[in-house]
């Protein structure tokens, strides 16, 4: 039976779930999800403890552009919806074409990234805006720094389940990972609209 | 896989086991030396501190020494000692008494250790490069950030290692009461130990990262000059004592909660009686847990976050002495008309009750926070904490070990040794702490390296550090107790105790796959309701057939020693970057291959297992 999980096609309607293994990597995730929470959680309360207090050096009102951040929104919002295809698609037992809409997803969060990256150096070298201006500084690139760097990790994941299974397709063994990883997606999308809203438009017009 | 093939086996077979395990059991052993080791170096921590404030104006310790060993003395007690040997029990019996062959995540538990392992390793480290951590176990800012050194870097980034083991050790628990429950464990049987635990793991779960958050912080503002608790540059240093309480209080109740439980084993198992008001106690442990993350604000009374806010969070903290109280009539009400044994857990228990109960009532008098203005940083704080700490959760995991050992090992630890310990520990403890409540009010300020003569402070200390030499010489009582019984090695049967719960219905120790036939749980106290009304023998819910084991792995070992490598580059940066390199390459490759390698476990065939006994305790 242990070699089952192996074996593609044919699978059940929720592989995700079909096994043991399967149910309980499901559910730890999302406790591991709800530990996220809390991280994320104390890291917008620092900065909103901390948003403020510039020390002399940029303010959010000088620096934040809304344009930039926008398209970013969009980015990370439609790859959640292309995440969705592709689990969509797992849940079909259609391999290609859950790989086609991870590529998507992998995609638009690269663009995401990279625009990130942009708005980092536009700060930093536009602005003299740095990690240690002001407490502000520090906060706020703690914040969406850990935010990057969990898109960053997403990121891996996907290309590196993707590589892995390229060749041999879903199975009840795979298909667990795959689910958690656009879990995860899903969470990173969740953490920045609130990025959104309490860092760039609270920044902007609070 | 039998345990005389590991007997046979050269030391390098057995170290190889260890440390590739995925073995809940073997884990439980790893957790119980890491944590009795490190136990151990607190507690001599502990008599120095002792010996330094025997007598005033001391030069035992020069002042600087005293504050690392001071700092290191409570956190490695609560994080490296404590923490681990709760872990150590929950693996050790946990699976066992909910009737499950398995974690949920073998591999994930024993990534927990690994990092716990090597978190506490690199904390000690600092002891030979320069000095240890130097701000107190709490590491306050701003004292923290400006501490001269690498001290606290030391503090931060160990703690930061051992904590991600930590979160992992609590979801794998969390997964593994709702996942893996045996036919007919329900929640409203599981063992008060399973549910203190479980519940415990919520806890964890959801305090940690805040701390994980506070680290961070910490780490960014020593080592990249980040501004968090910085006034100058904007900065706000409460912002740590926010995020150490936000956790550090929660972690108080993940300490006690397990303790609580081993008690609601312990009690009823030697007064031959079922838990008295079961079902409050579980309401009362999920009450405590869930008031407790109200309450951090009680250690900052007098920081000056308001009258009203020190209201709430008074009146919050002292709530909590409700359920607490419930418990405490329980565990009385479970004695009331028993038929009790006074077996050396059972003594740990009586011991154990009206010590907490004190405890408690100065947690009360803390609670109120006018008066909280005159005991704040007292020797009163001191006492209070050890009076919980020790009286509950010290006492609770030796009374745990102790009721568990056979399950263990498979030995009995000799009972008057235990009483031995049990005797010289609880003296010595009283000795060394009921005074210190009176120093405190006398003024006394904690963490003081020395203090002056005449000010009627000397004989109070003096018998303080007699104290401490009894729980000292109880502790090596317990040790050597362990050492003689081990080489012994004298065989008890699975049911030494004639006890209620699953874990005593298999034998001592448990094979491998713990249960060879899941077992069939009709009521509270599966293995009584046997005794009572059955053959004695747990009713298996399946037939024979093949049990699915998961493979060994150095994975978990392999991960947590790539941070341990990288803390260092993080820690001295220069041309020790490439530490860090190294380091986290070593710890993602080991997770990428973690991921992409397919690890399906094995199986163990019917055929071999008919050819074991039928699996019972017998
Ligand atoms: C009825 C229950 C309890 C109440 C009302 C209570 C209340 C308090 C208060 C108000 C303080 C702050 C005192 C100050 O710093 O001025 C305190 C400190 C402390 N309590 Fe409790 N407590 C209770 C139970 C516990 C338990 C069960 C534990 C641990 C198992 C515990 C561990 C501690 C520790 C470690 C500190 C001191 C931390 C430090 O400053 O280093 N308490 N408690
Ligand atoms: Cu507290």
């Amino acid at each position: 039976m242990a070699e089952d999980v192996l074996k593609s096609g044919d699978l059940p309607e929720n592989p995700e779930r079909a096994t043991l293994e399967g149910r309980n990597k499901f559910m730890g995730f999302w406790f591991f999800l709800g530990g996220e929470t809390v991280l994320f959680a104390s890291l917008f309360g620092t900065f909103l403890a901390l948003r403020n207090s510039n020390a002399g050096g940029p303010a959010a009102e000088d620096i934040f552009g809304l344009g930039l951040v926008f398209i970013m929104t969009v980015l990370l919002l439609t790859s959640s919806l292309t995440s969705v295809y592709a689990m969509y698609h797992m849940k079909n037992n259609d391999f290609k074409k859950m790989q086609l809409w991870l590529g998507i997803t992998v995609v638009l969060g690269l663009g995401f990234l990279g625009m990130e990256i942009y708005e980092f150096y536009h700060y930093v070298h536009g602005y003299e805006f740095g990690f240690t201006t002001s407490a502000f500084s520090s906060a706020f690139y703690t914040l969406v720094g850990f935010h990057g760097a969990h898109v960053a990790f997403g990121l891996s994941w996907f290309v590196a389940l993707m590589i892995r299974n390229a060749k041999r397709g879903l199975n009840l063994y795979n298909a667990p990972k795959f689910y958690i990883g656009s879990l995860y997606w899903h969470f990173i999308d969740v953490v920045w609209v609130f990025i959104f809203t309490v860092v760039y438009l609270l920044g902007k017009v609070g | 896989m039998s345990t005389t093939a590991n007997q046979k086996a050269g030391i390098g077979s057995v170290l190889w086991d260890y440390l590739t395990t995925v073995d809940h059991k073997k884990i439980a052993i790893l957790y119980l030396i890491g944590g009795m080791f490190f136990f151990l170096v607190g507690g001599l921590q502990a008599m120095l501190i002792r010996i330094q404030l025997i007598v005033p104006e001391n030069e035992f310790l020069s002042a600087q020494f005293y504050n690392e060993v001071l700092t290191m003395h409570g956190t490695t007690m609560i994080f490296l000692a404590a923490m681990p040997l709760l872990f150590a029990l929950m693996n050790a019996v946990l699976p066992l008494q909910i009737g499950a062959r398995d974690v949920a995540f073998p591999f994930v538990n024993a990534l927990g250790f690994w990092l716990f392992f090597f978190g506490g390793i690199f904390l000690n480290i600092s002891w030979f490069t320069g000095g240890a951590p130097d701000a107190g176990w709490t590491a306050y800012a701003p004292l923290s950030v400006f501490s001269e050194g690498h001290g606290v870097d030391y503090y931060s980034i160990g703690l930061q290692i051992a904590g991600f083991g930590t979160l992992m050790a609590g979801i794998n628990f969390l997964v593994t009461v709702i996942n893996m429950r045996a036919p007919g464990m329900t929640y409203m049987r599981m063992p008060l130990f399973t549910w203190t635990s479980f519940i415990a793991s919520v806890l964890i779960l959801f305090a940690f990262p805040a701390l994980t958050v506070g680290l961070f912080l910490l780490t960014f503002d020593r080592l990249f000059g980040a501004n968090f608790f910085n006034p100058d540059m904007g900065g706000n240093a409460i912002i740590w004592e926010h995020l150490f309480w936000i956790f550090g209080h929660p972690e108080v109740y993940i300490l006690i909660l397990p303790a609580f439980g081993v008690f609601s084993e312990v009690i009823p198992a030697f007064a031959k009686k079922r838990l008295f008001g079961y079902s409050s106690m579980v309401f009362a442990t999920i009450l405590i847990a869930f008031l407790g993350f109200m309450v951090w604000a009680h250690h900052m009374f007098t920081v000056g976050l308001g009258p009203i806010a020190n209201s709430i969070f008074a009146v919050a903290t002292m709530a909590i002495a409700v359920p607490t109280g419930i418990k405490i009539f329980n565990w009385l009400f479970t004695l009331w008309g028993g038929q009790i044994r006074m077996t050396s857990p059972m003594v740990f228990a009586l011991g154990f009750i009206p010590t907490f109960t004190i405890g408690g009532m100065t947690g009360v008098m803390l609670a109120s926070a006018a008066a909280d203005f005159q005991y704040h940083d007292s020797y009163f704080v001191v006492a209070h904490f050890h009076y919980v700490i020790v009286g509950g959760v010290v006492l609770g995991i030796f009374a745990g070990l102790i009721y568990w050992w056979p399950k263990m090992f498979g030995t009995l630890l000799n009972e008057k040794l235990n009483h031995w310990f049990f005797w010289l520990f609880f003296i010595g403890f009283h000795l060394t702490f009921f005074l210190q409540h009176f120093l405190g009010l006398m003024g006394m300020p904690r963490r003081y390296w020395t203090y002056l003569e005449g000010q009627n402070l000397d004989l109070f200390n003096l018998i303080s550090t007699i104290g401490a030499f009894f729980m000292a010489v109880g502790t090596l009582v317990f040790l050597y107790n362990v050492v003689k019984t081990q080489m012994k090695g004298e065989k008890v049967s699975g049911d030494p105790w004639d006890a209620r719960t699953l874990e005593w219905s298999i034998p001592s120790p448990p094979p491998f796959y713990n249960f060879k036939q899941e077992p069939l749980v009709r009521g509270l106290d599966p293995l009584w309701i046997e005794k009572m009304q059955g053959n004695g023998k747990i009713q298996p819910a399946e037939p024979l057939g093949d049990i699915h084991m998961p493979n060994r792995s150095l994975t978990p070992f392999m991960i947590s020693l790539g941070l341990f490598i990288a803390g260092f580059g993080i820690m001295y940066q220069g041309g020790m970057w490439v530490l860090a390199g190294i380091g986290f390459a070593t710890t993602l490759g080991s997770m990428l291959y973690r991921s992409l390698k397919d690890d399906i476990g094995y199986h163990v065939h019917k055929e071999e297992l008919e050819e074991e006994g039928d699996g019972s305790n017998g």
